[in-house]
């Protein structure tokens, strides 16, 4: 008991360290001025790199509807831990966020119906919402894309050496011209003046979401996508077979054999490392969603331009891939406490309604938050403009290809992620053979969503 | 001396014991009373019985290999401990020059919290495996002597400084009279010094002990386990059960309270045993 109070001591101790560090030396909550007679709505943010961002919405909603908006972002990768102490407290979070349907199925004790808000009536893709029967329970209010991003000025650098398998990135259209592109570059590596191809597969222990998750995302989606399987019944998704097993590793060892950083030694690399270096110009190549561009820019001696900065889908061989573009959804919806007051709900239907309708509340999410939202309420020129984001909404705006849609919200809980990242880290060490690790991805998943049925 | 009436006392202590009260005692029942119940919070726990002690043992041998693992770990760190811990005491108790800064130096990393050591040593011990093209996260065995390493540098020092004290507080006389009877320096140690600072030992056994079973901000920092679950001491399981699994937060609570236990009973066994070894003063 005692080392668990410890715990929980130096988490929040931790948390309010990042907390006033990220809030320029202002204390956790946002609190208004006295003397509002309003409402007050808490709010618990997810995204620690937008904190800073929500005092500013806090304020200007403050001054425009009088309601006090109360903001506490818990630290990163703490989200659950810390909504679980919050919403136990006398004042609960009344705004709060799941990341799909496993997120539901944790926390349906607590989600509202929100099918009769004004924000869920002008979402554009009703699919994208998490819904449970006729009631919708989470609110997707970003959306996001990923693939491999990569430094077009180093790929022309290369395009341009003797002996080069393309000519441009308009050629390398599938798995096959990828791999010839990579291996030929990587031998060439001293010539390019880089470390590797691919930045650092990070493979650090919480730091393994991008392989675990993020990639396992397209085997997984063409698995649902061949056997045809109704995604809103539990039972389809309870097993999978994993019969795309090989496409993944064929783009996972290509990342892990042309990188910068030897496969024995990946289990202490960190997402951070890995954006720095793509960022310093020590790689071409590096898979992440376009989130990223705020890191890679943020790093110190960035030499990395943004009109340089591109978007290539993930190719792992699958037939039909070259029209195969980014893959994008979200795993960020908005919740609402159902055990809170009536009142309360309202307050928090209004403020995300106010938030993406009113001009002042769009331009924080289109300038600030740098969202490109599932709603109709934003125009063509209120999107957001940094390179990446471009090119995610160039790929979703070209109609020729078909986007991967996050499956990862269906994947079982964080043990089957964190087993599974772990034996990827093994198989890259070489103490692990693939097969066993196609083995432990089908177990683990079986197990995991067992228990989160039957519990 | 006057008697100071029961009630005075009841007053005084009643900050204390509120104090205690709302941050030890209460969690701790409240704690026991959850582990047999199934919460996603605190407020709205359903009584389960002893299911989640079963599914704890039962699920999945998670629990299991860490209490291994712990028990190994604690059975290695308590013996190195202790001995570099006499050793160093040993040595800082005779007339070395600068002792005093010996002394301190290597108290000082027991000021320092666990997860910066555990990080600050995450970067030596990379750094040196890394010439070997792995890191620490390659085998279960590289991160066991990793922790063995950080638990050492960081209790050595306060252990050597509890023995200082107990070697001074040796009447100077009993050694003077063992070397007028022409006894050894290795005589004087065995039959003088060791007899006589048994008290520290059972409190350097105590403080180790309890300290290495309940290891986890070092775990944390160094390995989170790393490679798979290999190397995950019990308090760093608990913690992944409780906060990283949907549905198993009765089940964390179950396994800390037989942490609870199994610490609990380890440690007053070795209470007694050592007490009935040492001597009246």
């Amino acid at each position: 008991m005692k080392s668990k109070l410890g715990l929980v001591f130096s988490l929040l101790v931790v948390a309010s360290i990042i907390l006033t560090a990220c809030g320029g030396g202002t204390p956790a909550g946002t609190e208004a001025p006295a003397g509002a007679a309003t409402g007050e709505l808490y709010y618990l943010n997810f995204k620690p790199e937008v904190a800073e961002t929500y005092t500013k919405i806090a304020e200007a909603w403050n001054a425009e509807t009088g309601n006090t908006l109360k903001v506490v972002t818990a630290a990163s990768g703490t989200y659950e831990q810390t909504l679980k102490s919050e919403i136990a407290k006398s004042d609960p979070p009344v705004l709060f966020q799941i990341n799909g349907p496993v997120g539901y199925a944790a926390w349906k004790d607590y989600t509202a119906d929100l099918s009769g808000t004004e924000l869920y009536k002008h979402l554009t893709d009703k699919t994208l919402a998490v819904t449970d029967g006729a009631g919708v329970y989470g609110l997707p209010y970003v959306i996001e894309g990923y693939g491999i991003i990569y430094n077009n000025a180093m790929m022309d650098k290369y395009f341009a050496t003797e002996g080069a398998t393309a000519a441009s990135m308009d050629e390398v259209n599938n798995f096959a011209a990828l791999k010839a592109v990579v291996e030929d570059m990587q031998s060439k590596k001293d010539a390019l003046g880089i470390g590797g191809v691919f930045c650092s597969t990070s493979l650090k222990p919480g730091e393994d979401w991008r392989w675990q998750t993020h990639l396992a995302n397209l085997p997984i989606f063409y698995e649902f996508r061949d056997n045809n399987l109704n995604l809103s019944d539990p039972a389809a998704t309870a097993e999978v077979k994993f019969q795309y097993a090989e496409n993944y590793k064929n783009i996972f060892d290509l990342y892990i054999n042309n990188s910068t950083t030897a496969p024995t030694l990946l289990g202490s690399k960190s997402v951070d490392d890995s954006m720095a270096e793509f960022a310093l110009g020590q790689c071409a190549m590096v898979q992440n969603g376009n989130w990223a561009w705020g890191q890679i820019s943020g790093v110190d001696g960035n030499t990395v331009k943004a009109e340089e900065v591109k978007y290539l889908p993930i190719y792992t061989g699958v037939p039909g891939e070259e029209k195969q573009g980014l893959n994008i959804g979200t795993e960020n919806f908005f919740a609402i406490n159902k055990q809170a007051t009536p009142e309360k709900q309202q307050l928090a239907a209004d403020f995300i309604w106010w938030l993406y309708s009113s001009p002042t509340g769009k331009a924080f999410v289109t300038n600030d938050l740098k969202f490109m939202t599932p709603f109709d309420t934003f125009a063509d020129d209120e999107k957001p403009t940094d390179p990446l984001a471009r090119e995610v909404l160039r790929y979703a705006g070209n109609a020729d290809l078909y986007s991967v849609a996050w499956r990862f919200t269906l994947f079982p809980g964080q043990p089957f992620k964190d087993a599974f990242g772990a034996a990827l880290l093994q198989y890259a060490q070489g103490s692990m053979p693939w097969e066993d690790v196609q083995q432990l991805f089908i177990d683990q998943w079986k197990a995991e969503k067992a228990k989160a049925a039957g519990g | 001396m006057r008697r100071i009436s029961n009630a005075y006392y009841a007053l005084f202590t009643l900050p204390t014991l509120t104090a205690f009260a709302i941050a030890f005692f209460i969690p701790f029942l409240l704690g026991i009373y959850l582990s047999f119940t199934r919460f996603t919070t605190v407020t709205n726990a359903r009584w389960v019985g002893l299911n989640n002690y079963v599914r704890a043992f039962t699920e999945n041998k998670d629990f299991l290999n860490a209490m291994v693992f712990t028990a190994k770990f604690t059975l290695i760190s308590v013996v190195l401990i202790n001995l570099f811990a006499f050793s160093l005491a040993l040595l800082l108790t005779r007339n070395v020059w600068g002792r005093n800064i010996f002394r301190t130096t290597f108290f000082m990393p027991n000021l320092i919290g666990g997860i910066v050591l555990g990080y600050i040593w995450l970067l030596i011990i990379n750094g040196v495996l890394y010439r070997f093209q792995v890191d620490i996260t390659f085998s279960a065995k590289y991160g066991f002597w990793g922790l063995v390493i950080v638990t050492n540098w960081q209790m050595v020092g306060y252990m050597m400084v509890i023995y200082i004290a107990s070697i001074q507080s040796i009447p100077p006389e009993l050694v003077e009279a063992a070397q007028i009877d022409g006894a050894n320096p290795r005589q004087v140690l065995f039959n003088i010094t060791i007899p006589l600072v048994t008290p520290a030992f059972t409190i350097c056994t105590f403080l180790t002990l309890a300290n290495s079973f309940k290891l986890f901000d070092q775990n944390l920092a160094l390995t989170r386990g790393a490679p798979g679950k290999a190397t995950a001491m019990m308090a760093l399981d608990i913690y992944n059960s409780f906060y990283g699994t949907t549905g198993y937060e009765g089940v964390g609570q179950a396994k800390a309270v037989v942490f609870f236990l199994l610490v609990g009973i380890i440690v007053l066994v070795q209470l007694l045993l050592s007490r009935s070894k040492e001597m009246e003063n």
